[in-house]
């Protein structure tokens, strides 16, 4: 009797990754799906915190891939470990901070330690030459195999054909004839596979599923590195530049204004970690204060958290402060002038 | 058969499906698990973890924006 071979797939939640996995699946293999949580996944964050959005959350597009695949979802928190990747990545960064070389060596690293501990035989991806600029290019693939320690244990399903061969396809537990050589950043292949293989919903998201190629979103991340003066964060960090306007009066401290009332409660959730400012003369949104702030700071921020409410207008407005301690005082302001509120204060 | 309690409130999806995965680890088959989070995604990723991993979901419920998902360990 053969052994049955066993293969984990990435699985982002992205069509490729699905039809990577069924090509396998269609010849007799034991699949189960890996996918890992960096902290910048695209997973329908600001969905779960806007109240606007909260009718319509978003799926899990991984779970819902692996639910139609029928497989098994291993979702892992590498959220520690992906620190080094981003901060200091061996093959540099894409157009915006995206480490896409390094994080997929990182992911198919991972993939391979998770494959000895679980007795499986080999990795699958969804990777398809010249699909992706940084990573997915004829002449990063090998790198990719080499760097991530996986080496020939690697099989990319939708481009082996124009591969080196596997350790699967030299074993016989893979026939490579049917396996697939497509190139190309067209999707018209992927789509007729999907179509061939009775698949019509699934995710296509535009600039791919990571925070990371998102302009405004590290345009922030920046910011915080250049405050606190060293590229390093918290998973905290990563989940407040998801939600309001972030607004910077000096470089010694930084405001998180809620633009409705679901960002408002998520950052209620923070107030033993920062001081938070909240007009009470007139319905306005909650304010963090991110930094050190002197009296004549609080004051400024007190005038800008004025500015953002009912009172806009006003000639005074009264404002809570409360410090992380809970101690709260109120001050009196008259919410800063348009003119006195530079743009290049909106990060 | 015991019954257990995991807190995902503040997290965000798919860290509270995270936390689930690693805490049914620890637990048998037949045991109970109520989780109770913030974030209405749950609502959906939970039960679809529970159906791909062979689990039951008991009960789903929200009140005053808190979600909570009772599911039973598979075999």
């Amino acid at each position: 009797m053969t052994q049955q071979r066993k293969a984990v797939a990435l699985i982002s939640g992205g069509l490729d990754s699905m039809l990577a996995a069924k090509t396998v699946m269609e010849q007799g293999i034991h699949v189960e799906g890996i996918n890992f949580f960096t902290g910048f996944c695209v997973e329908g964050h600001t969905h779960a915190i806007r109240d606007k959005d909260r009718a319509k959350p978003k799926r899990n597009n991984a779970l819902w891939v692996a639910e139609q695949l029928g497989i098994k979802l291993h979702i892992v928190d590498v959220i520690e470990e992906y620190k080094k990747v981003l901060i200091n990545p061996k093959h540099g960064y894409g157009a915006h901070l995206n480490p896409c070389l390094d994080c997929k060596i990182f992911m198919v690293n991972r993939a391979k330690q998770w494959l000895a501990e679980n007795q499986f035989d080999f990795i699958i991806t969804g990777e398809v030459i010249g699909q992706r600029p940084m990573s997915q290019r004829k002449n990063t693939m090998p790198i990719i195999a080499k760097q991530s320690g996986a080496d020939d244990l690697l099989l990319r399903p939708l481009c082996a054909k124009n591969l080196p061969e596997t350790l699967p396809e030299r074993e016989g537990w893979i026939d490579r004839d049917k396996l697939h050589d497509i190139t190309g950043r067209s999707r018209k292949p992927q789509m007729a596979m999907a179509a061939q293989f009775g698949i019509d919903d699934y995710s296509q998201p535009a600039g791919g599923c990571c925070f990371l190629v998102d302009k405004n979103y590290t345009a922030k991340l920046v910011d915080l590195w250049q405050a606190q003066g060293s590229k390093d964060y918290e998973l905290d960090d990563v989940m407040l530049l998801k939600v309001g306007r972030h607004i910077r009066p000096a470089a010694h401290f930084k405001l998180i204004v809620a633009r409705e009332e679901g960002e408002g409660r998520f950052l209620q959730g923070y107030k033993k970690e920062y001081t938070s400012l909240l007009a009470t003369s007139h319905n306005g949104p909650l304010v963090l204060l991110d930094g050190e702030a002197s009296a004549e700071d609080l004051f400024l921020a007190a005038q800008i958290t004025a500015r953002f409410g009912q009172g806009r207008e006003a000639e005074h407005v009264d404002v809570a402060i409360t410090d992380k301690d809970g101690l709260e005082r109120v001050v009196t302001v008259t919410p800063i002038p348009k003119a006195q509120f530079p743009k290049e204060w909106y990060i | 058969m015991t019954q257990h309690t995991l807190n995902t409130r503040r997290l965000l999806c798919p860290l509270p499906v995270i936390r689930t995965q690693d805490k049914v680890k620890s637990l048998q088959p037949g045991d109970v698990l109520e989780v109770v989070g913030t974030d209405p995604g749950i609502m959906q990723d939970i039960p679809a973890w529970c159906r791909i991993n062979g689990h039951k979901v008991l009960d789903s419920h929200s009140a005053d924006h808190e979600y909570v998902i009772v599911l039973e360990v598979g075999a």
